[in-house]
């Protein structure tokens, strides 16, 4: 194995860190608002999105790439196969992330919810300033713990024909016919992404179990 | 300000009634504080007092009745919640310090947002609300770095930034070592001389005594008896008040 496989193998990484920062900046915005909705008090909201994190929770993520890819097709809406993907991994993204931010909202005590509306400060307010840093700071080692999960499961984007790094992977190994050394390189490749993560993940949650500040 | 602005009473509750879905805690509760008085509201736990502060700033829905706070009729909509909140200082028996913020961020988070007062006149406000409650030097820390009666007085002065003109205190020192009561009382003390309107949900009956013009007593969600300290403690009228302040006395 050469340089031009190695570096088609950093392209196709290149992708997979560009799908998984679509999936978490697209899933991250439209996860805060599944989670505001969840815990809006409002039961036609609440049960709309309950719903919606039960289904994409409930179903693979490789079918719900396929819903979204042929699915969007049928009806009409001609997609690259990339916009497919990142549509596909926004929604799968934020029922998860609006799953747990929505358990991180429902730790922070009550009180400090009615400390806010004593105060007069308005909802944006009251969740902006009050509770979402809270909440986020709770959130974070599972939020983190799902970022690294959506990292590997970019690798499913490749059977709807991306190239990722897993597929990239594939497509070397059916050139040099080495399957160890190539897949053996793409995991080490995976690792060097998340195991960061997972260490930074683990040093917050250290971090916060220690009595605050 | 309309002339019934500034002289009718500052909070008017009119046959008050809420439930808790069976449970009945409030049963007709008519109650008017005027400007500048302060009123202590005492009774057996379950007997509906915090509930009935809580009315007043609409962190409970009433069922029936009608709540009147400056002027200002409280029904459900948000504006007029809204208005009356910014009249209203809470402090509650948890404290409910915001842990993320430092003390001075903690006091000058409502007056920025909801005033819109820049940030350098906040915090002008808020320093002077801190020494009030002397706790100045403590602006820069977070609550967790302060006793629990320094957290209160925190709480205090918070409320206080929004320049109230009522203060509704919910059981202040419940929830603090005995040896911390008395500051957050004397600061209490301290306000009411002032000349702040009050109304306290305590069972600090020195308090009551000392600063009270009203105690009013509570029981199973209704008032059963309003009197001057003086009065109330010499000879309560109703059964229940003279048990409840038997028990209240024994432990004192």
């Amino acid at each position: 194995m050469g340089w031009p496989e190695f570096l088609f193998l950093l392209e196709g990484m290149k992708w997979t860190l560009a799908l998984s920062a679509i999936g978490f900046i697209g899933g991250g915005v439209a996860g805060l608002a599944v989670a505001l909705a969840r815990t809006s008090g409002k039961p036609v909201l609440e049960r709309a999105t309950a719903a919606y994190v039960s289904l994409f929770q409930g179903t693979p993520l490789l079918m719900q790439l396929f819903v979204v890819y042929f699915g969007l097709a049928l009806v009409g809406l001609d997609l690259a196969p990339w916009e497919a993907v990142a549509v596909g991994f926004t929604l799968h993204a934020s029922a998860y992330l609006g799953d747990i931010w929505r358990g991180g909202i429902e730790a922070v005590p009550r009180g400090q919810m009615e400390a806010a509306r004593a105060l007069s400060l308005g909802y944006v307010s009251r969740m902006k300033d009050v509770i979402l840093p809270q909440a986020l700071r709770v959130s974070l080692p599972a939020t983190i713990g799902f970022l690294v999960q959506l990292i590997k499961g970019t690798s499913l984007a490749s059977i709807v024909g991306f190239t990722e790094l897993a597929r990239a992977g594939n497509m070397v190994s059916n050139q040099i016919f080495k399957p160890l050394l190539v897949f053996g390189i793409v995991g080490a490749m995976y690792f060097a992404l998340c195991w960061p993560l997972s260490l930074y993940g683990s040093w917050m949650e250290r971090r916060l179990a220690a009595p605050s500040r | 300000m309309s002339p019934n602005q500034a002289t009718g009473p500052l909070i008017a509750m009119h046959g008050v009634d809420k439930w808790y879905g069976d449970f009945h805690a409030l049963k007709g509760v008519t109650l008017e504080v005027r400007r500048g008085e302060k009123i202590v509201l005492c009774g057996p736990s379950g007997s509906g007092k915090s509930t009935l502060i809580r009315c007043i700033n609409h962190l409970e829905t009433i069922q029936k009745g009608r709540i009147v706070v400056d002027g200002i009729a409280l029904d459900d909509s948000a504006r007029a919640v809204d208005a009356v909140r910014r009249e209203v200082g809470m402090v509650f028996q948890s404290f409910n310090l915001f842990p993320h913020m430092t003390v001075l961020e903690n006091c000058t988070l409502a007056p920025m947002r909801v005033r819109g007062t820049r940030k350098a006149e906040a915090e002008a406000t808020a320093r002077r609300y801190l020494e009030r409650v002397r706790i100045g030097e403590q602006a820069l820390k977070y609550p967790a770095q302060l006793s629990g009666g320094q957290q209160q007085r925190v709480a205090i002065a918070r409320a206080l930034c929004m320049e109230p003109k009522v203060m509704l205190f919910d059981e202040p020192t419940s929830a603090l070592d005995p040896e911390m009561v008395k500051e957050v009382l004397d600061t209490m003390i301290g306000l009411a001389r002032d000349g702040m309107t009050m109304v306290c949900v305590t069972h600090e009956m020195g308090f009551a005594r000392q600063v009270a013009d009203r105690v009013i007593f509570m029981a199973d969600g209704a008032i059963l008896e309003e009197a001057d300290p003086e009065t109330f403690f010499r000879s309560p009228q109703h059964p229940r008040a003279r048990t409840f302040l038997g028990e209240i006395l024994a432990h004192h």
